[in-house]
């Protein structure tokens, strides 16, 4: 092995504590609401949100990284619920599909998504809208190559990806335009 | 604002708001009660026995409840014969209940059910369990049992005949002036809905409900209390959302009555939900095929023989194939036809319906047969198919009884500019990519259910109606076309009418399967909704206090919630007014529909035209779709925005199936080389092109009464083809092989 | 998933140390292949130690132009940051075509530089595999190995290692810094990443407790038109069948220095040096990449379903240099991108006489 080793004495270090494996007390907040449940640390974000927290908006597909389906933001950023912890995201603000409409109003990108029928079974839709969001927020909307890329991690086994393609183009559009309200 | 029909019209979907607000409940978001988790452990041999089961470790593991083997799970009451679910009768997927004895058939067919108090400590305790196998050698391929193929009597439940013949095939193929004769290989398939299957089961004494994500709440409710000897009214099941299908919850699978099993066990409700990877070995699958197609032609590009072949491998128990030959064997006139099954016994589960079941594969062999045909006479591809058009099904002579195929190829052609296309393969060029164009048929069969399909109206005494039929809503957009169809049976603005589904204590409908649902869920509703009208419509004229008293029925029509005279409009009440006078909380009246006698004299039929522009990189063997153009002619369109969604996800999904979608049997270990949504490719938002659909109405007065012939399945029939068509004009190359990768295109 | 306990550590001190401490405890980041593996059974870890909130986020520019990524920045962060897309267009590329946006918020380039192999009969508990269980054998050699390496194989071990962000890194010398028990240590990328040979489980050269805490990328003035191009069978979301990661410098036509990388052929990122050796002072053109390539895969070992690798991650190699030197057929095609979707509105229209 050619690699420097640069000396350096490492620090004390403080013992951590820790929790679990049996259940532990979790403390999250969700669309800005605190929620404390018992469970064990290997807990995924997904599961307690449906299991313990009965909010059932976010759904499991694959329960690997590969549908898209479990999509939610922690601290504004979309990410997949079911390779996340929901003990690491104590301390963050969750985010999830049943706090994006604001009470009878729908977000715009809802709104979009039911004009351009953007969903069939609606099954990956709570993922694809928290992900829909998401994208316009980063930009990445340029146009719909850039769309389309930047919604491949939601998969749509009904297929609809045009018309969702057509619903974020919908909300960008209306945004960029004066005339229309902000989104 | 209602005198326009509501049938036909975009309208958004009804359900919408709760689909996109998180509000949809499907059957893994139950919890009622203290709900247990039940999981599947799956067999790790393809064939053998089992010679133990040490459950020591994980019945100490934390929250277990039980733990369920062959040892200990009650045997199944009885196993019903393996027939179609749109027959309305109990629809188990394949004719083998798991657990009822050692034997090892499939990789991954259920050897334990773990029920513990929390999903993560059920999941765990299952990888705790020590099963042991004697095992034995497996066949899961083709390659390993060619030799063992058999012709069977019938496949498909019984419902299509091993072989179909007609005219003299040898003499037709003597005739023939060129000949195509090649071989198709396919790759297994596998539906994977978003929504894995899943059911939550919760006994109340005697009294079992399901929550379960079903094509069909009558088969899971008819296929459970057969398996658990119960009589079918103490099982209720309930299914208002299904997370997508696609055929693999047309049939009814173990996991429901396993789910029923546990919950009786443990004295609890339990849910059970299948994982991504079990959905590779639990609910069936397009079996991988070989198919040959043998295909003669006159000069002028008349077919005047086709020979198509089928090999595939079935399960040990059932004789299954999807029937690829059928559409295969009416969509043109050819005199002199033969069509042969084969299959070999496989360690696998029974194959199942798959989107366009056989059509998809068969029209793959056929079209691109075809296209070669084209090809090979200098004749354009449209051509040669409206030489080769039967206004007649040529498999029993009966005409059809409505097609538009016709006018599908031209209108199809204009929208994709099919006329500027250079017949000649490299022609056409984009940089470094060839570009091709390509089209084929599509067609997809109108199926009629066994049994009378039966909803119920209601109208209330505020004017707003409830229209009721058990189906769920798996994607199709039911619930809100069947909205339309009861606002005009009624009369009725659309938002005062609402469609409730999915629970078996409603009137009965056959599993939704086979694209039928439309046809016969509109017939019912529009029965019931019908003579729910015809009965107010009597109310009043037999009402001395109505201003229809005596009127003649004829002479009565309906709109905007009133009553009238059509030709005195200012003639009328409405019906609230109708109610109220006469003190009455509701009128109610039931539907019943089936296919009328008259329909056997016909051949029934969608009929569409596909169209695919494909850019494929020669260097590095990338074939990307630019764009999709499909004409269909389903009859009558209840709902152009749902119909275009679905003929839309067909198209697409006729494109992972050309170029992506592939699992094939590790033969070492008799498994599924692909068991997750990274390995077994479907198409993502990039793969997907722009699809323009132009839909064709066709008036058809005998498929049901609103002349409705589905679109769930033909989007995708012909898509395959089109796209490899589209290939060989691109490159000059003709592949044979679904799907179509990098490695046939260097 | 077995049952597990959590810390949590703010100091990176603490985090080693927990972990050095305890065989049986692994460190959490963004948890993509953690979590999944966890979930699968393969990793058994009884305790993880999240080291999300370490502050070790940071992407800073060196003097000589270069830059160090810590090890938590996500691999989102480093997309977007200018000086990555204008310094090293090739990382950014990388980074973007891996994945898909969720993931990339989540993952950190600690956890990609660490991340497994997505072979199925390692992510599969249950299967012979020398990697996840030394000495068991390995499932792939005679089992479906389409996606499997061609360069760097044995007899041992033929997965083909999934990173995109590291083959960029690669052509770039990158330097992998880490903090463990026995204090900070630096490796040269190349010797970051072990080829399987006899130990297919022993995947980098660290030992327990050793945190990978960031990136340096040496100033490299040639990396400003670097491009990475990857080819796959869908669109996005898809590891790699092959990629390369490329820059060249060019000096009256001849090729005056080129870095040369490859992913998705091999059993760790994979440096082309026989193929920079060929086109060093070689003039650019078509038959000069053709020979460059295949001297880099005159040692490639095949199966019969991955032989085409060999072809294809060739002709790749071909056609990104052709694109960085401007020779070869006519251009458009630069990256495995997406048709030209204006193509889309007007049927028929373009490519026609």
């Amino acid at each position: 092995m050619s690699a420097p080793h640069v000396p350096s004495r490492a620090p004390a270090a403080a013992v951590l504590p820790e929790r679990g494996p049996e259940p532990v007390k979790i403390t999250l907040s969700v669309n800005g609401d605190e929620h404390t449940f018992d469970a064990e640390p290997r807990v995924s974000l997904l599961d307690a949100l449906r299991e313990r927290l009965s909010m059932t908006g976010a759904k499991k597909g694959c329960d690997q990284g590969t549908c898209g389906a479990c999509t939610v933001w922690v601290d504004g950023r979309r990410v997949l619920a079911c390779l996340t912890l929901a003990i690491a995201c104590e301390g963050h603000e969750v985010t999830t599909i049943e706090g994006l409409a604001q009470g009878d109003e729908l977000h715009a990108v809802q709104s979009a998504f039911i004009e351009q029928d953007a969903f069939q079974c609606g099954y990956c839709t709570p993922g694809q809208i928290m992900s829909a969001v998401a994208l316009l927020k980063e930009g990445h909307d340029g146009d719909d190559a850039e769309i389309a890329e930047w919604m491949s991690g939601n998969i749509c086994r009904c297929a609809a990806y045009p018309h969702i393609r057509a619903a974020i183009r919908t909300v960008r559009d209306r945004s960029r335009d004066p005339s229309h309200g902000q989104t | 604002m209602t005198t326009a029909l509501a049938i036909g019209q975009p309208t958004d979907r009804v359900d919408g708001r709760h689909k996109v607000t998180g509000g949809a409940h499907y059957s893994g978001d139950m919890l009622p009660g203290t709900t247990a988790y039940a999981v599947l452990v799956g067999a790790r041999a393809a064939s053998g026995r089992i010679t133990g089961i040490d459950t020591t470790e994980a019945l100490q593991a934390d929250g277990v409840l039980a733990i369920l083997t062959h040892e200990n799970l009650p045997k199944a009451a009885a196993q019903p014969p393996l027939i179609p679910s749109l027959a309305g009768m109990p629809a188990p997927g394949q004719t083998f209940f798991p657990f009822q004895d050692d034997v090892v058939h499939y990789a991954g067919q259920p050897v334990a059910l773990v029920v513990a108090d929390t999903l993560e400590r059920a999941q765990h305790a299952g990888a705790l369990l020590r099963i042991a196998y004697a095992e034995t050698p497996s066949v899961t391929t083709l390659d390993q049992a060619r030799e063992e193929a058999y012709e069977p009597e019938a496949i498909f439940g019984g419902f299509v005949p091993g072989r179909n013949t007609r005219g003299d095939i040898e003499a037709g193929l003597a005739r023939a002036d060129v000949r195509i004769d090649a071989t198709y290989t396919f790759a297994a398939n596998h539906h994977n809905p978003i929504e894995p299957s899943a059911t939550t089961a919760a006994w109340d004494g005697d009294q079992l409900t399901l929550y379960d994500a079903t094509q069909g709440v009558a088969a899971t409710q008819l296929t459970v209390a057969a398996l658990l000897g119960l009589t079918p009214s103490k099982v209720h099941v309930i299914s208002h959302y299904v997370g997508g299908s696609f055929g693999c919850k047309a049939m009814i699978w173990a996991h429901p009555a396993l789910a029923a099993l546990a919950a009786r066990h443990v004295q609890r409700p339990v849910k059970l939900a299948l994982t991504r990877e079990q959905m590779f070995t639990s609910v069936g699958h397009r079996e991988e095929q070989e198919q040959r197609i043998t295909l003669g032609a006159d000069k002028d590009g008349r077919l005047t023989a086709l020979r198509h072949h089928k090999l595939s491998p079935t399960s040990p128990f059932d004789d299954w194939a999807e029937p690829s030959l059928g559409v295969a064997s009416q969509i043109y006139a050819c005199p002199h036809y033969e069509g042969v099954y084969r299959l070999v016994r496989a360690n696998t589960m029974t194959p199942t319906f798959m989107r366009a079941p056989g059509e998809a594969s068969g029209m793959y062999a056929l079209e691109t047969a075809m296209d070669d045909l084209a090809h090979q006479l200098g004749i354009d591809p449209i051509d040669l198919r409206l030489r080769n058009y039967t206004d007649m099904d040529p498999n029993t002579g009966n005409p059809w009884s409505s097609t538009g195929l016709k006018e599908c190829y031209r209108r199809g052609a204009e929208r994709f500019g099919w006329h500027r296309r250079n017949p000649e393969p490299r022609s056409h060029r984009d940089g470094r990519r060839l570009l091709g164009y390509g089209m084929a048929t599509a067609g997809y069969p109108v199926y009629g259910p066994n049994n009378p399909q039966r909803a119920r109206a209601r109208l209330y005494a505020d004017g707003t109606a409830v229209v009721q039929a058990a189906t769920p809503d798996f994607g199709t957009g039911v619930a809100t076309v069947m909205t339309q169809v009861t606002a005009d049976a009624l009369g009725l603005p659309l938002d005062r009418c609402r469609f409730e589904g999915g629970d078996t204590t409603l009137p009965t409908i056959a599993a939704a399967v086979g694209s039928s649902g439309a046809g016969m869920i509109s017939a019912a509703v529009h029965t019931a909704a019908t003579n729910l009208r015809n009965q107010l419509v009597a109310q009043a004229i037999g009402d001395a206090q109505s201003p229809l008293h005596g009127a003649d029925p004829a002479t009565v029509t309906v709109r905007d919630g009133r009553m009238m005279l059509r030709d005195a409009p200012e003639t009328g009440e409405g019906y609230a007014e109708l109610l109220h006078r006469n003190v009455l909380p509701d009128v109610e009246a039931t539907g019943a529909w089936s296919p009328s006698p008259e329909s056997a004299h016909y051949g029934m039929m969608t009929f569409g035209a596909q169209f695919a522009e494909v850019a494929v990189d020669p260097d590095l063997g990338l074939a990307r779709v630019r764009r999709m153009v499909g004409a269909f002619a389903p009859g009558r369109v209840l709902n152009a925005k749902t119909a275009r969604s679905q003929l839309m996800g067909g198209m697409l999904w006729g494109l992972g199936q050309a170029l992506l979608e592939a699992n094939a049997m590790d033969p070492h270990r008799g498994r599924w080389v692909a068991s997750s949504l990274g390995e077994y490719l479907v198409p993502v938002n990039a793969d997907a092109p722009e699809v323009d659909i132009e839909l064709i109405e066709v008036a058809d007065k005998v498929v049901n009464p609103l002349g409705v012939k589905g679109v769930g399945e033909v989007g995708q029939v012909g898509a395959a083809a089109a796209i490899a068509n589209a290939i060989h004009h691109a490159t000059g190359r003709r592949i044979r092989k679904l799907p179509i990768t990098i490695e046939d295109l260097l | 998933m077995r049952p597990i306990s959590y810390s949590r550590a703010d100091a990176v001190a603490d985090a080693v140390a927990a972990v050095a401490a305890d065989p049986t405890s692994d460190f959490l980041a963004g948890g993509t292949t953690e979590v999944d593996l966890l979930r699968q059974n393969v990793l058994l870890p009884r305790r993880l130690v999240d080291i999300n909130d370490l502050p070790l986020a940071q992407i800073e520019d060196r003097p000589d132009g270069g830059l160090y990524i810590g090890a938590l920045a996500r691999m989102s962060e480093v997309a977007e940051a200018p000086s990555v897309r204008e310094r090293f267009p090739m990382v950014a590329e990388a980074l973007e075509l891996g994945a898909s946006a969720q993931l990339r918020h989540m993952a950190s380039m600690g956890g990609n530089m660490m991340q497994r192999v997505r072979c199925g009969y390692f992510r599969d508990a249950a299967s012979p595999c020398n990697k996840r269980d030394p000495g068991s054998g390995c499932a792939a050699l005679d089992g479906f190995n389409r996606g499997h390496a061609v360069l760097g194989v044995g007899e041992h071990c033929i997965a083909t290692h999934p990173s995109d962000v590291a083959v960029p890194l690669m052509a770039l010398d990158a330097r992998i810094h880490t903090e463990g028990p026995h204090g900070r240590r630096v490796y040269a990328i190349d010797d970051f990443f072990l080829l399987p040979g006899a130990t297919p489980h022993l995947e980098h050269p660290l030992e327990h407790g050793e945190l990978v805490v960031g990136i340096e990328v040496p100033g490299t003035p040639m990396a400003r038109t670097s491009r990475y191009l990857k080819v796959r069978d869908r669109e996005s979301y898809e590891f790699a069948l092959a990629s390369v990661a490329a820059a060249v410098t060019l000096h009256d036509g001849v090729i005056a220095d080129v870095r040369l990388a490859l992913g998705g052929v091999a059993t760790k990122p994979w440096r082309a040096r026989h193929a920079e050796d060929v086109l060093r002072g070689a003039p650019a053109g078509t038959g000069t990449f053709r020979r460059a390539a295949g001297a880099e895969f005159a040692s490639a070992r095949t199966t019969p379903l991955n032989a085409f690798k060999v072809e294809l991650a060739q002709r790749t190699m071909v056609r990104i240099l052709e694109t960085l030197t401007g020779t070869g057929t006519p251009s458009g095609t630069e990256t495995d991108a997406a048709p030209d979707t204006d193509t889309h509105t007007d049927p028929g229209r373009e490519g026609q006489p």
